[in-house]
């Protein structure tokens, strides 16, 4: 039982951060061109089938992650450009109306294009096997990888934002739109970049979850949602609420699902708690975020402007 | 003495460390019409919204005739008879100029859960905000959507509302504000009848109508009164000349 | 309002004309095909038809609304296992469930604005739909077949496709007919005085948060109405009727047709789903000579077409198909 609550434990950690890559660009396009997003879980699906792909015809699993991760960055910024930048400054409904389009647009480009029989990235010899990362305690390599990688990410992410030149701009167009504008930067290129660099980071979390499952059509439409319930209860614009958040909900929804049905059994019958189990563990991230909401309608780290 | 139809008492009111409102202290007996004045970011607006319940004080009591409504919400206060305009025009711009009226007037005609009449056929809300239009000069143009009419006629409409809740407190924020010369003209007239009919606050930066208008003036500054009095002592007052009014402000005042 | 000759009122007539004397067509042209489709279509409108009086004159976009159609669906599918088709206990039930459970989503959720509450109500519906996964007895992820529709005590057959699709076209028309009377009654001015300014509803004296709950309990209500048609319409019952992207679908009709626009939605409902249906078909057709056989692969690839059509109108078709046919009624 404890062994298991650690792997439970660790195994929420990995979703939590997974989490963070998405809604971390999620986060930052809606703090700073304040636009709904559907759409970003569709980016999630593009990296991990690019990588794939890539990954087939390069016969180099990092070559593929590498290519798969700039054809994600630029499909991202192309469709800021095409469709993104004509959206800012809409009514929400707007944003959830074209990006749900948008949705269903690339669900059928990628069936149309691999099929609908779904794809799988084969992790290399090195992350295919476990590591004792505590005496008598093995861990997937995999898992631990994604940890590692998504630490370093919200790391750079972090150095980004608050040392660097544009991520001082970022930050002041997440709280004032007009003062950056007045700074005489090209607003248009910094959301391009921002929006891009949103996509990358969901590309690499959907080719990390693909090779836990595999890449598959709508694979980013249940994941979305996540992610869009960790960045209301982080505070809209808010990385560091993000970060949290995301952790949050991954262990609530990973410990939930492995812990709770057992705990069920012990009031309902064992029948009733296997059913009633999963479903209620589904549902704690959303009695979470709604707790939040009631208690702090601006979630946790609301943004100073918000 | 009749009690006052408003009474502050030690208002406070903080934004992080900024005290937008210092302890303020204020009785303003029924049909006076008490101008406040003072320079940008004294906390004038943040007083009227204090008092029209928009923001909750930290301190401090606000008594309408004699009902402590501190913590009570805008649309309660409205119901008591508290009535406000907005420095920054906010209508209904899709409906007309009479819908806008009567819907301020609906407010006051009881509850609106009827889900089946039609309610641009209630003659006495249609009559209520006739007359409020026509009070401000505005009875022709009442069928004309509010998106159509112009910042001037906004204003006036923004008085037409409040006057068609029947309010015993009028709080104007601004009613001059962006008002051409005649414009400006009218709307000095218009508060001027309204004078007496009711117990009026006035924000206003037009230092001309704020001597010809009020019974008395309070000075704000960064959120303190530092004086209150009829025009003339506060004209006369060396701490308002030297804090806020400037000697030129204070002349050109006295021209007029 | 009086009727006059514009573009606009000559769609919605064609609209109803065409939808009362379809039923006539499909009896003299034996295809019972387009009769069904009618009748799904006439179902949604009246979903959408109330989701539009929350979010097209009340401001409300609730991203959740098939919550609605699921819990009126799943009251009729459960009375009916359980033994109890009556719908004369079915379908009050359905309604009544329905806005309890709006009470509640609405209370929580209009403590939020914007784009918080779109998530809120988004994620609550999430939680019914694993609620609906969770009900074991009632087939929890596969759902339930409904082996008898709710019976009216002979009164009327529900069996009978004609019957069924006629009630359908009376709910929808009566409900629109609700909705009309009602956005015109003092409450609807008050709810639309919400949307366009709420703070200065409350400076007049509207406490504004009692009227929107009202509001969004009859849209949710009127919502679980057409889940019972819809649980009666396919015999069966699934947490599927309330996934997430089918309250998208509802918010895409309703904008397709025009918000604010109370028969917006029906037109949106009917532009919708003949589009998915005729769509695979265009595609196969006008392609076929420019691109041969691979434009009949692309044609299952449909929303393709579809998704692109959506982004087009939330840029440049704010009002929806109603919308642009009164621009062009006006000029």
């Amino acid at each position: 039982m404890g062994l298991l609550f650690i792997e439970q434990c660790l195994n929420g950690l990995q979703f939590g951060l997974l989490l963070f890559l998405l809604a971390a660009g999620l986060t930052l396009v809606f703090g700073i061109m304040d636009l709904v997003n559907l759409a970003h879980g569709s980016l999630y699906m593009l990296g991990a089938y690019f990588a794939a792909t890539f990954a087939a015809l390069t016969d180099s699993f990092l070559l593929g992650v590498v290519l798969g991760l700039a054809a994600t960055l630029v499909v991202g910024m192309a469709v800021e450009v095409v469709a993104m930048r004509r959206l800012y400054g809409r009514d929400h409904l707007d944003h959830v109306l074209g990006t749900f389009g948008l949705i269903l647009f690339f669900n059928e480009l990628v069936r149309l294009i691999w099929g609908p029989a779904g794809m799988s990235l084969i992790p290399p010899a090195w992350l295919n096997r476990s590591i004792e990362i505590l005496p008598g305690v093995p861990y997937s390599a995999y898992r631990l990888s994604i940890i590692v990688v998504s630490l370093a990410v919200a790391l750079l992410l972090y150095m980004l934002v608050m040392r660097t030149r544009i991520g001082m701009l970022i930050r002041a167009g997440a709280s004032n739109r007009e003062m950056v504008g007045a700074l005489g930067v090209n607003i248009n290129l910094l959301y391009t970049l921002v929006f891009g660099i949103g996509a990358t980071l969901a590309g690499l979390a959907g080719i990390m979850q693909a090779q836990i499952q595999t890449a598959y059509v709508g694979m980013g439409e249940s994941v979305l949602i996540v992610a869009l319930v960790v960045i209301i209860i982080g505070g809209i614009g808010s990385i560091r609420g993000a970060l949290v958040a995301s952790i949050f909900v991954g262990l609530i929804d990973t410990v939930g699902r492995a812990f709770l049905p057992d705990m069920l059994k012990l009031v309902l019958s064992p029948a009733a708690a296997s059913t009633a189990g999963p479903a209620l563990s589904s549902m704690l991230i959303y009695i979470l975020m709604v707790a939040v909401l009631v208690l702090r309608p601006g979630g946790l780290f609301p943004a100073a402007s918000r | 003495m009749t009690e006052p139809l408003l009474k502050i008492q030690g208002l406070c009111k903080r934004f992080g460390g900024v005290v937008a409102t210092d302890d303020i202290t204020l009785d303003i007996p029924e049909g006076e019409l008490h101008a406040v004045i003072g320079p940008n970011g004294a906390g004038k607006t943040t007083l009227v919204s204090q008092l029209a319940g928009e923001l909750t004080p930290d301190a401090g009591r606000i008594l309408l005739g004699g009902t402590d409504v501190t913590s009570m919400p805008v649309w309660r206060r409205s119901l008591l008879g508290t009535a406000r305009s907005f420095q920054i025009t906010s209508l209904f711009p899709e409906f007309t100029a009479r819908d806008n009226v009567a819907l301020a007037a609906q407010a006051h005609a009881g509850h609106s859960f009827h889900f089946w009449k039609d309610a641009r056929r209630e003659t006495a809300l249609r009559d209520t905000a006739h007359a409020a239009l026509s009070r401000v000069g505005m009875g022709d143009r009442a069928d004309v959507r509010v998106s159509r009419l112009s910042h001037g006629e906004h204003r006036q409409i923004e008085i037409a509302m409040a006057l068609a809740t029947r309010p015993r407190l009028l709080l104007l924020d601004e009613p001059m504000a962006g008002l051409g010369s005649s414009e400006a003209a009218g709307m000095l007239a218009l508060l001027r009848a309204l004078k007496r009919q009711y117990t009026i606050v006035l924000i206003e930066h037009d230092m001309e109508a704020v001597f010809a208008l009020a019974d008395r003036i309070s000075v704000l500054v960064y959120g303190r009164v530092i004086a209150t009095g009829a025009p003339e002592a506060i004209r006369a007052n060396t701490q308002v000349r030297e804090a806020y009014l400037g000697e030129n402000s204070v002349a050109g005042a006295g021209d007029a | 309002m009086r009727f006059s000759f514009t573009a606009r009122n000559l769609l919605i007539a064609a609209v109803i004309v065409l939808l009362a004397l379809l039923p006539v067509y499909t009896a003299f042209s034996g295809s019972a095909f387009i009769l069904t489709l009618f009748t799904r279509i006439l179902i949604l409108a009246l979903a959408a038809t109330s989701l539009n009086l929350i979010m097209g004159y009340g401001g409300m976009v609730s991203f959740g609304h098939a919550a609605y159609l699921g819990i009126g669906g799943y009251m009729v599918g459960i009375l009916a296992f359980e033994g109890i088709s009556s719908g004369f206990l079915q379908w009050p039930l359905a309604i009544l469930v329905s806005a309890l459970f709006a009470l509640v989503i609405g209370a929580l959720s209009l403590r939020t604005r914007g784009v918080y509450f779109i998530m809120i109500t988004l994620a609550l519906a999430q939680m019914v739909y694993y609620a609906g996964v969770s009900l074991s007895r009632y087939g929890a992820d596969d759902g339930l077949t409904i082996n008898r529709r709710s019976q009216f005590a002979g009164l009327i057959d529900l069996s009978n496709r004609t019957v069924f699709y006629y009630l359908c076209l009376a709910l929808l028309l009566g409900t629109v007919y609700l909705v009309w009377r009602l956005i015109n009654s003092r409450f609807g001015l008050v709810i639309r005085g919400a949307k366009s300014n709420e703070r200065r509803m409350r400076s007049i004296g509207f406490p504004t948060y009692r009227y929107r709950l009202v509001c969004f309990v009859v849209a949710g209500a009127i919502c679980g109405l057409a889940g019972a048609l819809l649980a009666n319409f396919t015999n069966f019952i699934s947490p599927a009727m309330m996934h997430w992207t089918r309250s998208g679908d509802l918010i895409v009709m309703v904008v397709l047709g025009g918000m604010g626009s109370v028969f917006g939605p029906t037109v949106g409902a009917v532009a919708l789903l003949v589009l998915e249906e005729t769509l695979p078909f265009l595609i196969g057709k006008l392609g076929f000579p420019l691109f041969g056989e691979s434009a009949a692969r692309a044609a299952e690839y449909w929303q393709i077409v579809l998704g692109p059509m959506l982004l087009a109108i939330a840029l440049f078709a704010r009002g929806g198909i109603v919308g642009l046919l009164t621009r062009t009624g006006r000029d």
